[in-house]
């Protein structure tokens, strides 16, 4: 029904309108948000860098995929929060018993995840260019890199919908984020993974993190991206499925 | 003050709630005329806010029936939502916001025309002009509540839950939202509301239910509760028994059946 589904929005945009203006009022979320991936950046670019082997390729160029993937890892783990909060003090409950798209309410989190991580991301990137960055990127391929850290944001954040429904400490939210935030170091984020031993190398050749930074790679060198990018997509598009249905399953679960 | 002919407001009927082997509701029965004012009365862990909880479609009931406003809560919760408002334990308002910003919020969820001016109008009637374009953040918790209740009041819902809508409030703010409540009464919402002050039931209440042990174990006004005590025991007291004494009696002789 379209009307259905014009007041599902009107009802989305409304609470979107609302988590924004949390961010708008503490934009310290945001900076605390890029401090741990620029500081990994600082740290590898300036200190690591000179000891890792790439292929000659600039260290800041090889890096900084993984470290964007680092930072929406880290800007998710405030929409759990903040989904959290809102579940602990009763106003969830509020919307919930009003006559909106039930939904709705998550995808106000939703969507306010994905600009707070976008600000987040082009904070960082600000700060790459500024250690030497340099991308052949064109506008297609620019296009590809934001339309992937999206998608990717998307997954996350629906993931991160299922601890700030159902955890039950704000411990236990903050802490489901870390194994993401690590999960780049195992992958071709920091080093090639032909250097790691057996059983770590071929993990890290085969989790979602290594197909994902790669297609990255490829687009900010402007060379074409060949299969990985099908990969990094089927991995982003098959994650986000299972974290959209197990955060539905919370929710129902929550609200009755 | 007996139950008109009117449909009720509110309709319950056997309603039964577990916990796992925990039955907090045990075949619950209550009715509510429309524009009255029903306390439920009961001691923490009674089941009061599960009750609420269901009723608000925030929660599924085991068995028995509840109809809201014509609408039955397990099969039409859509309809239900759309006809009651939940004033949660805690005030459920975003410190974050200011407080007129929390009212708009709710005014545009309820796809009213002007939220702005629903807004204002809410403001000043819950004497929070002043505070309202401050964050809720720097509010007293008497100013919370009365927001709190401002935004359950936004598209005029024919019922109202308030769920211990006094608790932690200080004697003037606890008044003040007396006031509230009984206003929107005379307007013609039916509000259900639940407490374990029983001064709140005897000011409030047009009828009041107690629920012992999962059940209502008496429904009536205040003078007929007041009947129930046995004539013996008030020729020793020279003042009237308070609601209070009638609720330890009653529930105290339950409880060694």
């Amino acid at each position: 029904m379209p009307t259905t589904i014009r007041r599902g929005v009107a009802d989305a945009a409304a609470l979107s309108g609302r988590s924004l203006r949390h961010i708008l009022r503490s934009p310290d979320t945001i900076v605390t948000t890029a401090v741990t991936p620029i500081a990994l950046l600082l740290l590898f670019v300036c200190v690591f860098g000179g000891a890792i082997d790439t292929g000659g390729e600039e260290y800041v160029n090889y890096l900084l995929p993984g470290i964007l993937l680092i930072t929406v890892a880290t800007g998710i783990s405030y929409t759990a929060y903040r989904l959290f909060m809102d579940v602990s003090g009763g106003i969830f409950e509020r919307f919930q018993s009003m006559p909106i798209a039930r939904s709705a309410v998550l995808w106000g989190h939703v969507v306010t995840s994905v600009v707070a991580n976008l600000l987040a991301l082009a904070l960082v990137l600000l700060v790459a260019l500024a250690i030497g960055f340099r991308t052949g990127a064109g506008v297609l391929a620019w296009l590809g890199v934001v339309g992937i850290l999206v998608l990717f944001t998307l997954t996350l954040t629906w993931l991160a919908v299922i601890p700030g429904l159902t955890a039950k400490s704000v411990d236990a939210v903050s802490g489901f984020s870390y194994p993401l935030i690590f999960l780049p170091f195992i992958s071709s984020a920091f080093v090639p993974t032909a250097g790691m031993p057996g059983p770590v190398g071929w993990f890290a050749e085969h989790q979602p993190v290594t197909s994902i930074v790669d297609t990255l790679r490829d687009l900010f060198a402007g060379q074409p991206v060949g299969t990985d990018i099908w990969v990094a997509l089927g991995w982003c598009v098959g994650l986000l499925a299972v974290a959209y249905l197990g955060a539905m399953r919370a929710h129902d679960r929550r609200v009755a | 003050m007996t139950m008109t002919a009117a449909t009720p407001a509110l309709r319950i009927a056997g309603l039964t709630k577990s916990y796992g082997d925990h039955a907090v509701l045990r075949g619950v029965d209550l009715d509510a005329a429309p524009g009255s004012i029903v306390a439920l009365l009961g001691s923490n862990g009674a089941g009061k806010t599960t009750l609420v909880r269901i009723l608000a479609t925030l929660l599924r009931m085991d068995g028995g029936t509840a109809v809201v406003n014509g609408h039955d809560v397990a099969t039409r919760p859509g309809d239900v939502r759309g006809s009651i408002s939940l004033t949660g334990q805690f005030a459920a308002v975003d410190e974050i916001l200011t407080g007129r910003e929390n009212l708009t919020l709710i005014a545009r969820l309820r796809h009213l025309p002007d939220p702005g001016a629903v807004a204002d109008g809410l403001l000043a009637r819950f004497a929070l002009a002043e505070a309202g374009a401050r964050r809720v953040a720097t509010y007293s918790g008497g100013m919370r509540r009365r927001l709190d209740l401002a935004m359950s009041l936004i598209g005029d819902p024919p019922v109202i839950f308030l769920d211990e809508p006094t608790t932690g409030l200080d004697p003037e703010a606890r008044i003040e939202v007396w006031r509230a409540v009984r206003e929107l009464a005379a307007a013609g919402t039916t509000v259900l509301l639940t407490t374990q002050y029983l001064e709140e039931a005897e000011q409030l209440a047009d009828r009041i239910a107690v629920l012992h042990e999962g059940r209502i174990i008496v429904d009536g006004t205040l003078a007929e509760l007041k009947q129930l005590l046995p004539p013996a025991q008030v020729e020793y007291v020279e003042k009237q028994p308070t609601l209070e004494e009638v609720f330890l009696a009653l529930t105290t002789t339950r409880t060694e059946i």
